[in-house]
């Protein structure tokens, strides 16, 4: 403990509460602050757990005394005015532990330049604090209204017998502080209803899991004869737990949740554009980007994104979700008809060009039309039919148009000769003429 | 560029899906069938017992269209004509495939014939006789795989058509005739 005596102390009224200078409002009381001073790293004075009031004009220190200290009471008073640099706080995992703290450049009553540091322990609303630090220095009340406000009798806040008065722009300043600290006040309130819904929430979510257990294991275990009744408790449950607002835990079977809902059907609308764009199908992860670039801001996550898709089925929407052998997963129309891209498929690898060298999957997109991962698709998809073979060879992955079931067998033979190229032509006529196999 | 010989290849044998192993179960069975009549085939004229997986076996490369079959491949061909009853693995390790284009029985038959047309009903021979002697000339068993015809007559020794005994000499077999 040092003896201030760069700053000037404050004054406190009969009962204990600081003397306002005019148009001072009180912003923010803490308790249990230490003030320090520090200059060149040598510490100048130390005030130690003391009441802290932030107002528009100063910082004021008071120490707690209790009745029987012998010392009289302590206090500080800086002006803001008087601040010249608000040192930004470090956040570290330290800060987490320790107390709050910040650091003013302050210049004294003797004109020197000294570093200000104010403790704050315990539990406070930190960031509100330096919310209004900021605020209180920034709007250099004690400039603005020096001169213009001069009320009569006394002027400033308080009356002669020391009421605050609402007067003037005080007034206002004054009303506006009441109503937040009201605000505030309300904002506690509700947010200790909050804590105890919380609670209740916490019991609700366990309620749901023991819930879902019974249903999961009630299902594995469950014997046919008895699983139409198993179904009509499930449909019961899963009604129940949806009233009550929780996404029902077996989620394949449900319809889920609301917000899930009202997602899937704007997912629909959105995607009719983009499906044109791409031929009637498009990749699963380009929706996704083009949803959430369109959405701005509640991007919704791959799973939300899922999740609508796959319920798609469930409702009267022009779309659906298709998974390929290959784990691809697509939006297509459900207008669009395999079909007619494997007919154009057909087409394609019929020319001579690819009866020669087969094709790939980007020349199929090319010639078709689609996106090159889709061809893929499309391509495996026809081999899979059968109207297609693969060809995998150094020079990549390529499919032709598929022979094996019209061969004979060793029946037709070819004399081997170096020109052999010949021979896809000589399929060609063969086949083809013989009445259109495909 | 591969000799082989008089032997047509037939017309798919430039096709290049032919040399890549089909996963459509519908395309492969048709491929798996191809591949084993062609392997019978040529083995048959070109009287090739023995293919060693690991080998240039000529069938299993086109240097025409550049592709040939994967290691994978030839061993599933192979197995099929083992399942078949037309091939038989010479080792564990499926290195060596024995190609039986005539089943063991059927070299029994060509054996019996053989003695017959040859008047050997009661005759001795040795096993190397019968493969490369004179009579075997132009039949069959000319150059006939030592291990195929030792199979041969050991089916027919249990008919007992003939028995077999240890020779004078310490590498060759004698077979004595009962038909």
């Amino acid at each position: 403990m040092g003896n201030n005596r760069l700053f000037e102390t404050a004054t406190l009224t009969s009962s204990g509460r600081p003397v306002f200078l005019p148009n001072e409002v009180e912003c923010q009381l803490l308790s249990n602050v230490d003030l320090e001073a520090e200059e060149e790293s040598s510490s100048l004075f130390s005030l130690q757990s003391g009441l802290l009031i932030l107002t528009t004009h100063r910082l004021l220190w008071f120490s707690s005394s209790s009745s029987s200290s012998a010392a009289p009471p302590v206090s500080a008073s800086i002006p803001l005015a008087s601040i010249t640099h608000i040192f930004s706080p470090k956040k570290s995992i330290k800060s987490i532990f320790t107390s709050h703290r910040i650091r003013f450049q302050v210049t004294a009553t003797d004109s020197r330049s000294v570093v200000i540091k104010v403790v704050v322990r315990g539990k406070v609303d930190w960031d509100g604090f330096l919310g209004n630090v900021w605020d209180c220095w920034r709007g250099r009340a004690w400039e603005s209204f020096d001169t213009s406000e001069r009320p009569c009798a006394s002027g400033g806040l308080y009356g002669t017998d020391g009421s605050v008065r609402m007067v003037g722009v005080a007034g206002i300043l004054r009303k506006e502080q009441e109503m937040w600290e009201t605000t505030d006040k309300s904002l506690q309130d509700a947010f200790q209803d909050l804590n105890a819904l919380m609670s209740k929430a916490k019991e609700m979510v366990m309620l749901a899991e023991k819930m879902r257990q019974k249903l999961l294991s009630g299902s594995s275990t469950q014997t046919s004869s008895t699983n139409e009744d198993e179904i009509g408790s499930k449909e019961e449950m899963h009604d129940w737990l949806l009233s009550v607002g929780i996404v029902s835990p077996v989620t394949k079977e449900s319809v889920g949740a609301l917000y899930h809902q009202q997602l899937l059907r704007q997912l629909a609308d959105f995607v009719r554009n983009p499906l044109e764009r791409a031929g009637g199908m498009i990749n699963l992860i380009d929706i996704y980007c083009l949803f959430n670039r369109a959405r701005g801001t509640e991007l919704i996550s791959p799973d939300d994104l899922m999740q609508a898709c796959s319920l798609w089925q469930k409702f009267d929407v022009p779309v659906m979700l298709r998974k390929f052998d290959s784990g691809v997963m697509v939006i297509q129309n459900k207008s669009h008809s395999d079909e007619e891209i494997f007919n154009r498929i057909r087409a394609v690898v019929k020319k001579s060009e690819a009866l020669r060298a087969g094709i790939s999957a980007s020349d199929a997109a090319i010639t078709i039309g689609i996106a090159p991962a889709m061809a893929k698709e499309y391509l495996l998809s026809a081999e899979s039919k059968g109207l297609l073979c693969r060809d995998i060879s150094p020079d990549g992955f390529r499919f032709y148009i598929n022979l094996f079931p019209n061969i004979d067998s060793l029946d037709v033979y070819l004399e081997m000769r170096a020109s052999s190229k010949k021979w896809p032509l000589m399929v060609e006529q063969k086949w083809w003429r013989g009445g259109g196999q495909s | 560029m591969q000799k082989l010989g008089d032997y047509k290849l037939p017309q798919f044998f430039n096709y290049p899906p032919y040399f890549t192993l089909q996963p459509v179960r519908d395309t492969r069975e048709k491929q798996v069938q191809l591949w084993k009549e062609m392997i019978v085939d040529y083995c048959r004229t070109q009287k090739i017992f023995v293919i060693g997986l690991e080998d240039d076996f000529p069938l299993f490369s086109n240097p025409v269209i550049q592709r040939f079959l994967s290691h994978e491949a030839r061993e599933v061909f192979l197995s099929a004509l083992v399942s078949d009853g037309r091939a038989e693995w010479l080792d564990k390790g499926h290195r060596k495939c024995l190609i039986l284009w005539h089943r063991i029985q059927d070299w029994a038959e060509i054996v019996l014939q053989f003695v017959k047309d040859n008047g050997l009903e009661d005759s001795v021979m040795t096993v190397e006789e019968i493969r490369s002697g004179i009579e075997s000339r132009g039949t069959e068993l000319h150059g006939v795989d030592r291990t195929v015809l030792m199979r041969a007559l050991k089916l027919l020794e249990n008919k007992g058509k003939l028995a077999i005994f240890k020779g004078t000499s310490a590498d060759d077999e004698g077979v004595k005739f009962s038909v």
